[in-house]
């Protein structure tokens, strides 16, 4: 087998006696667009900058292509890094800012500036050349140091939390152009954010950052559907975390404090009587046909006193109390109708809609 | 932003009076009187300026005094600049402790500074002793020379460009360096490339802070300048001093005053006066 393209080993990276990374190690395969997700501090930066060279790991390597990147200057990595305030040279145009690197690699002025009016087109901003970057909107800027980014074909493009300056909607614009043209390149991406839906929509996989260390790393889908902890559950998406005892681990059925008896559509790894988390996604619940009601003791039911409405405009997310523990339910506006604060539910939900989190 | 209750009077130029007053009464009223001199002693007209345009002496001393103060421009630029990067590189403590030693001088008094430098630079001081020892024979003269005033007014100044500079490159933002790094630019490169010319601003500044201020120098130059590398300040102490002319002497400083003007003109046009303080 092949090595993979980018090689993070046991990374570790300590302050003192703060230890920001303590054992990070994944593996990057050429062209793949891989997201860094997890809360600020959690030490997705500081791995991106360990990459970069602009940080020293405590031990751990990493390799791009098979070579040490250790004794590597920032300057000679060819690396391209989009950061967070897009960082363009206020003193230089736009055009002037995207043949930088190439100026700095000894690219013919006539060649340089025919590359960069290229990666200007890439990014729709053909007429943009001789602007200030002080003259341009965030969004623009963006896609400027993006371009500035790729011009030089770098063998790794590194995204630190680069929409956090946009609103809304130009950061959903800017989501599918980044990965438009990290797709048309080919390029090898990591991109770091605290942003789950970003991380969702764009990435290839995803690796879940908690604690300076990596929780869990696949796709967008593993990461939702099968969390492998308690925090990647609850970071990934809007969840319901459910504490509870194995009951039979061949059928699947699993014993709540609050929710009475869960079946789940697989066996289950643990023993009688092991502890386990349960994890309901909201938009999994649904609300029960009246005919079919009282039936408190079935599995994967319960019956709940909605206290909190939230409208999302398409959904809706009810807050339920059963048992002493709230349940979140996100139904579709028009099931929500005419349910108020106060009104009793009985829900239901599919036994492939659990999914087990083994006891940490 | 001003506090409601003055909002209130709606008179917040009345915080300006006392200030105003004062400025009026001694420092406006007396430069009326000096122009009012250059142009009515001792007979009415504009004679004291023909004479000066006239006067190569006068000439030979008005470019003294520029060159002189491009080259204290200049000595403050190269020994306020590394220092003031090292204390933008620095934590906030040690660059305090930094401005603090910098600013240090501007609290010693500006005679016994130079004072000092008489004894440091003298025939008899340490400076040409270590020059002797060194095998320099026989020892240059350092005292009272364009290079001991010059020496003088740069370590009197340094503040003032340390200052502009260092505000400037405060200002810089460290992830610009980093960038320019990892698109490929080695350390020189980064430094000429981005560094030194977003400083450019502070670098204007301090020349300009430093020129202005040199230009008008008097002390300093009279006591440990060359004697026939006079200064424009100079020049016009010795002409009240020892020739009683002042109808002379004010033209000359409504001249000296006009030029520094014509440099803050300059200066506005290109840059902007509100940005001359950091």
């Amino acid at each position: 087998m092949p090595d993979p393209y980018l090689q993070v080993s046991a990374l570790t990276k300590s302050y003192g006696s703060v230890t920001a990374l303590g054992g990070v190690s994944l593996d990057v395969e050429k062209g793949e667009f891989v997201t860094f997700l997890g809360p600020s501090g959690s030490g997705k930066t500081t791995t991106l900058m360990i990459i970069a060279g602009f940080e020293t790991a405590t031990s751990g390597t990493v390799k791009v292509g098979g070579r040490s990147l250790s004794n590597i200057p920032p300057h000679a990595r060819n690396i391209g890094i989009v950061f967070q305030n897009y960082a363009l040279f206020p003193h230089k145009t736009a055009l002037q800012n995207i043949m930088f690197p190439l100026n700095m690699r000894g690219v013919p002025a006539a060649e340089a500036e025919r590359r960069a009016r290229a990666m200007l087109d890439l990014v729709g901003l053909s007429d943009y050349g001789g602007r200030w970057p002080k003259d341009m909107s965030g969004g623009q800027q963006q896609r400027i140091a993006l371009a500035r980014a790729l011009v030089f074909e770098p063998s790794l493009l590194l995204l630190d939390e680069p929409l956090g300056a946009l609103d809304k909607n130009m950061r959903e614009q800017m989501q599918i152009e980044i990965k438009r043209i990290q797709k048309s390149l080919g390029v090898t991406t990591i991109f770091v954010t605290h942003d789950q839906s970003e991380a969702m929509t764009m990435s290839d996989r995803i690796a879940v950052f908690e604690q300076g260390r990596i929780d869990q790393i696949g796709t967008p889908q593993e990461v939702y559907r099968r969390p492998s902890t308690p925090f990647v559950a609850r970071f990934v998406g809007d969840s319901n975390l459910l504490p509870g005892i194995v009951l039979d681990p061949e059928d699947g059925l699993v014993r709540t404090e609050h929710f009475g008896l869960l079946r789940l559509q697989d066996r289950l790894p643990s023993a009688i009587g092991a502890k386990v988390t349960l994890m309901l996604r909201p938009e999994s619940i649904h609300v029960a046909e009246p005919d079919a009601r009282g039936a408190a003791d079935r599995p994967n039911r319960a019956e709940v006193n909605v206290h909190t409405i939230v409208p999302y405009g398409e959904s809706t997310l009810l807050i339920g109390r059963s048992g002493g523990a709230d349940l979140r339910i996100r139904l579709r506006a028009q099931e929500a109708d005419g349910i108020g604060s106060g009104t009793s539910l009985d829900v239901l939900w599919p036994a492939s809609a659990v999914h087990a989190i083994p006891a940490a | 932003m001003i506090p409601t209750a003055l909002r209130g009077a709606s008179k917040p130029w009345l915080l300006l009076l006392p200030l105003a007053l004062f400025l009026c009464t001694f420092f406006l009223v007396p430069l009326g009187q000096v122009a009012m001199m250059s142009v009515t002693e001792p007979e009415p007209g504009f004679g004291n300026y023909a004479h000066l345009a006239g006067d190569a002496l006068y000439l030979q001393v008005f470019l003294n005094t520029f060159l002189t103060a491009f080259g204290v421009a200049v000595g403050c630029l190269l020994l306020g600049y590394p220092l003031a990067y090292l204390m933008a590189q620095s934590s906030p403590r040690v660059a305090a402790l930094l401005m603090l030693l910098v600013t240090m001088s501007f609290w010693t008094s500006f005679l016994v500074r130079t004072y000092a430098w008489m004894v440091l630079l003298g025939n008899n001081g340490p400076l040409t002793a270590l020059l002797g020892f060194l095998g320099w024979d026989p020892p240059p003269h350092l005292l009272f020379t364009r290079f001991s005033s010059t020496l003088a007014m740069v370590h009197i100044l340094i503040p003032y460009m340390v200052m502009s500079l260092y505000s400037v490159m405060k200002r810089i933002d460290p992830a610009l360096l980093r960038a320019a790094e990892s698109l490929g630019a080695k350390p020189w490169g980064v430094f000429r490339q981005v560094y030194l010319p977003l400083s450019a601003p502070g670098m204007v500044n301090g020349a300009t802070l430093v020129f202005m201020i040199c230009l008008g120098f008097y002390v300093t130059p009279v006591l440990l300048g060359s004697p026939q590398e006079q200064m424009v300040a100079g020049l016009i102490g010795t002409q009240i001093e020892e020739f009683l002319d002042f109808g002379q002497a004010s033209a000359m400083a409504m001249v000296l005053l006009a030029s520094t003007l014509i440099v803050l003109a300059v200066y506005h046009r290109r840059f902007g006066l509100d940005r001359l303080w950091g």
